[in-house]
């Protein structure tokens, strides 16, 4: 793109490079630099490049590509699973991609890289930048250039009033504020007296642009210093309550609990959370959800308890933190006796929801059981609305409870939980246990209806289907940097915006008596120049004209004794005054 | 026929208007080709007319450009754009009455109502000049936008799962939308800034062995693009893209922090890296480094403009591979 540059007026408004162009720089003319350079001439060669524009677009490009394989790999921060399974399909590449961060990019040592280099080059480059800023924001506009005639946009005229007046006037147009906001002046204006009857005015507006670059870029600063404290200090707890149920805030009573190096567990307070209610819409026709809401009550310390409601996209609050609804189910009331006849296990076992209408899988670990009877393990489906389908399949329609079935196997022997090894609750380990078989060798079916007991294959004792109450996991977070987080993104969303829509100009008008044929009137001549393309400037200048030039056919003013004096002005007929525009843009 | 129904015939007549409109658009743009040849001298002629004028009285500036390409091929197209985008408006307003709800909620929505945008953008931008060829890349894309709606993202319009039921949808997704449209625009608009560029460069010697860049480089500069001499210099088109990617950029800056205000509340975090979330990013990124290439010695012009090539294809990305093949928490359309 070819600027043109006045002379004198070489600053950020005709240098389109926003960095200093260390690419090149040394090798120009010099011949060979290198040898002396030293160790801190190495320093400050890297870190001039570090800080230079091409390298920040390089370190982008790198950042955007970087940020791809998280979605094409596995990642363990959201599905620890998929990533043992990848593990399991790939043996050879696996291991490798796991060594080189590929299941946790977004923490792994060149994506931290990539974008702390780009942070260090950001902040290289702007700090000297919001000096150049302060320094030029007390500053007055450059003062009228010699000629105007090369400049982007261009005016002119001629008009009866004296040159003062018109410089004047020019001034005060140009300060005049918006009519939307009208005490804030839009331009900086200087009026000068440059000598024999001239006059000129020189305004600059648009600080707010270089303003909106740095506050955005800052801003990105603030962020990325917000979201790293958030990390520090946040703590994240998972549970599962079920209805008639509830549970305290504290680090014991949560299925999975995470937190920050720096979270302290004594500033958790210890509230309690109870579930009355669960109410669950769906799509008659297409069973697809309509609507959660959980009816709980909240008793926080010292305070009466609450009946309070949380649905999704409607987190509760309390005792700082925040409680979302993540998820939903049935959890059946279950009642198992062992051989002896003695209850070995009672309570609501939380089945996990499998597909839209809600056949749920679920586990149920009796491990206390009297005498020398092994132990027993029941694991298998809950279909809330069952519909047979065969002889022995059923299956569910309706996500709603209205024909409730457990259908389940039943295992015994050892269920492993004393081997030191963590299990998961809703996971049974067959390894040590053996299936219940009929006479001829098939897998035993048990189906049960709430209000059904049965019996156990080969004598180990009973299971009664007492009830189905409804669960809800619940996610409970607290992120103290939260507000940071939000005033920093909109602290950039607005300098961004300024940066970009903010327009950066220059405008001078020069009124100078006239001579030839316009002798006896002011020639007005007048040129702006913007910061990079600006589609506005021409018609902004052309409006600083006609307010200026205004067309009037009233009489010549009095003669200004500052005006020179010329005779022939007062005879000469009042003309309209007329504006040149041009045509460059 | 049901509110539904309706509003799917109105999309298709929508898109029978805007294939109308690309017809023309193509028509007008083959008229300019031919008619290339012609002005040239007839441009000369003016040139010396303006000369004339001068003193302190006269209104130099250069007599508009004579419309170079068919002046009725020209009206068609505006008017069938104009009848497309009421017909499509129609249609939106018709799925959200039908679906009771805003119109933005799966793929099917999302991609009429950017098409939506993007044809509107387009008439702001040909109401001062038409730029046919301008009008031939958005007018296509979004003629197979439509189609590609109609025919693989449909789905029945229905009221939506709890955790689109909030305002955000309106403000989040919307604001995505219409930065895709932007971008649609921005993306044609460096098409052509880069097709004018080469063209006015000229023909380079054949010094580099890329045989393939060679050649499409002599059969822009050949009279088969000799249309391209019509459209507004490269420095014009290069601004007119900077302006809409700008805009863009800003909304689609508004779009990440909405959306991480709306995960917050949704699903309790603000970012997840969710294959939705990083594409959004990258895009972001993308139009980021376009920006910061604009004024960096050596990369503005061109080479910048390639940026917006990539940013586009991630736009685009992001909204089909994102949604198709990734499964993640923005895993809305419904299909």
């Amino acid at each position: 793109m070819t600027t043109y540059r006045p002379e004198g007026l070489d600053d950020a408004f005709t240098q389109p490079t926003d960095a200093p162009d260390t690419g090149d720089g040394g090798s120009a003319g010099a011949p060979v630099q290198l040898p002396t350079l030293g160790f801190t001439g190495w320093l400050r060669w890297a870190w001039r490049q570090l800080t230079s524009m091409r390298v920040a677009l390089l370190l982008l490009m790198l950042l955007a590509v970087a940020a791809v394989p998280g979605t094409l790999f596995p990642q363990r921060v959201q599905d620890p699973a998929k990533v043992a399974q990848y593990l399991l399909d790939h043996p050879t590449t696996g291991p490798w991609l796991d060594r080189l961060g590929f299941f946790g990019v977004y923490s792994s040592v060149w994506f931290s890289a990539i974008y702390l280099l780009l942070f260090v080059s950001l902040v290289g480059c702007i700090l000297p930048r919001t000096k150049v800023h302060l320094a030029g924001v007390r500053g007055r506009p450059p003062r009228t250039p010699r000629r105007l005639g090369r400049f982007p946009a261009q005016g002119g005229g001629t008009t009866d009033d004296d040159a003062r007046a018109v410089a004047e006037r020019a001034a005060a147009t140009m300060r005049r504020g918006w009519t939307w906001l009208p005490f804030v002046p839009t331009y900086r204006v200087d009026v000068h007296d440059e000598g024999g009857g001239t006059w000129s005015a020189a305004g600059e507006r648009g600080y707010l642009r270089e303003t909106g670059n740095l506050v955005f870029h800052l801003a990105l600063v603030g962020l990325l210093v917000s979201v790293a404290t958030g990390q520090l200090l946040h703590y994240r707890g998972q549970a599962i309550v079920v209805q008639g149920r509830g549970f305290a805030n504290a680090q014991v009573d949560y299925d999975t609990f995470e937190n920050g190096t720096a979270f302290d567990p004594s500033t958790l307070v210890p509230f309690t959370l109870r579930l009355d209610e669960f109410d669950a819409r769906f799509d008659p026709e297409t069973l697809q959800s309509r609507d959660f809401t959980a009816h709980v009550t909240l008793t926080e310390p010292g305070d009466a308890p609450q009946e309070r409601t949380i649905k999704v996209n409607h987190p509760l609050t309390a005792g700082g933190a925040k409680v979302y609804l993540q998820g939903n189910g049935y959890a059946p009331e279950l009642t198992v006796r062992d051989a002896a006849g003695e209850v070995a296990f009672a309570g609501a076992v939380p089945f996990l929801p499998q597909d839209e209408v809600y056949t749920s899988r679920g586990v149920v670990k009796v491990p206390d059981v009297s005498g020398d009877q092994e132990q027993i393990g029941i694991v298998g489906y809950l279909l809330p609305t069952a519909t047979q389908v065969s002889d022995t399949l059923y299956r569910s329609t309706n996500p709603q409870p209205d024909e409730p079935l457990l259908v389940l196997s039943v295992w015994s022997g050892n269920l492993g939980l004393d081997t030191g090894v963590p299990q998961n609750v809703y996971e049974l380990d067959e390894s040590r246990m053996e299936q219940a078989v009929d006479a001829d060798g098939n897998a035993v079916t048990l189906y049960v209806r709430p209000g059904e007991t049965v019996e156990l294959p080969d004598g180990l004792g009973t299971l009664a289907f007492d009830g189905l109450p409804r669960f809800v996991a619940l996610d409970l977070r607290h992120d103290p940097a939260l507000p940071f987080v939000l005033v920093f993104s909109l602290l950039a969303f607005s300098g961004l915006a300024a940066s970009l829509f903010a327009p950066r100009r220059r405008v001078w008008v020069r009124a100078t008596p006239g001579t030839g044929d316009d002798a006896g009137r002011t020639v007005v001549t007048a040129a702006g120049l913007a910061r990079g393309d600006d589609v506005g400037l021409q018609p902004e200048l052309d409006r600083l004209l006609a307010a200026t030039l205004p067309s009037t056919t009233t009489a010549p003013p009095a003669p200004d004794p500052e005006a020179p004096a010329d005779p022939g002005s007062a005879t000469t007929t009042p003309s309209a005054p007329t504006v040149l525009r041009g045509s460059a843009t | 026929m049901t509110t539904g129904d309706l509003s799917t015939l109105l999309v298709w007549a929508a898109a029978t208007a805007l294939t109308i409109a690309l017809i023309a658009y193509a028509a007008d743009l083959a008229r300019i080709a031919d008619s290339t040849q012609g002005r040239a001298a007839a441009k000369a002629g003016a040139r010396t007319a303006v000369a004339a004028g001068g003193g302190s009285v006269a209104v130099a500036e250069a007599p508009p450009a004579a419309p170079a390409g068919s002046a009725k091929a020209e009206g068609i197209a505006r008017s069938t754009t104009y009848l497309g985008i009421a017909l499509l408006f129609a249609g939106v307003v018709l799925r959200g009455v039908a679906a009771g709800r805003w119109p933005t909620a799966n793929m099917y929505e999302f991609t009429i109502v950017g098409v939506l945008v993007a044809v509107s953008v387009l008439a702001v931008v040909q109401q001062r000049r038409v730029i046919a060829f301008l009008g031939v890349l958005v007018t296509g894309i979004a003629v197979l936008a439509l189609v590609l709606a109609l025919n693989a993202f449909y789905i029945q319009a229905d009221a939506v799962q709890p955790a689109l039921h909030s305002y955000w949808l309106i403000i989040h997704v919307g604001v995505a939308i219409i930065a895709t449209g932007i971008f649609t625009v921005a993306f044609a608009a460096s098409a052509l800034q880069i097709l004018a560029d080469v063209r006015a460069s000229g023909p380079k010697p054949v010094d580099a062995p890329r045989a393939w860049t060679d050649g499409m480089r002599r059969a822009v500069v050949g009279p088969r693009f000799a249309w391209v001499d019509q459209v507004p210099s490269p420095r014009d088109l290069e601004a007119l893209a900077f302006r809409l990617n700008a805009l863009g950029f800003v909304l689609w800056t508004f779009t990440l922090i909405g959306g991480a205000i709306w995960a917050e509340h949704a699903w309790g975090r603000y970012w997840g890296w969710d294959p939705k979330e990083v594409g959004t990013f990258v895009a972001w990124v993308v139009y980021a480094a376009y920006l910061h290439a604009r004024t960096t010695r050596g990369w503005s012009g061109r080479r910048a403009a390639y940026f917006v090539f990539v940013g586009y294809a991630v736009v685009l990305a992001n909204f089909t591979v994102v949604n198709l093949v990734f499964t993640g928490k923005h895993s809305y359309s419904g299909l």
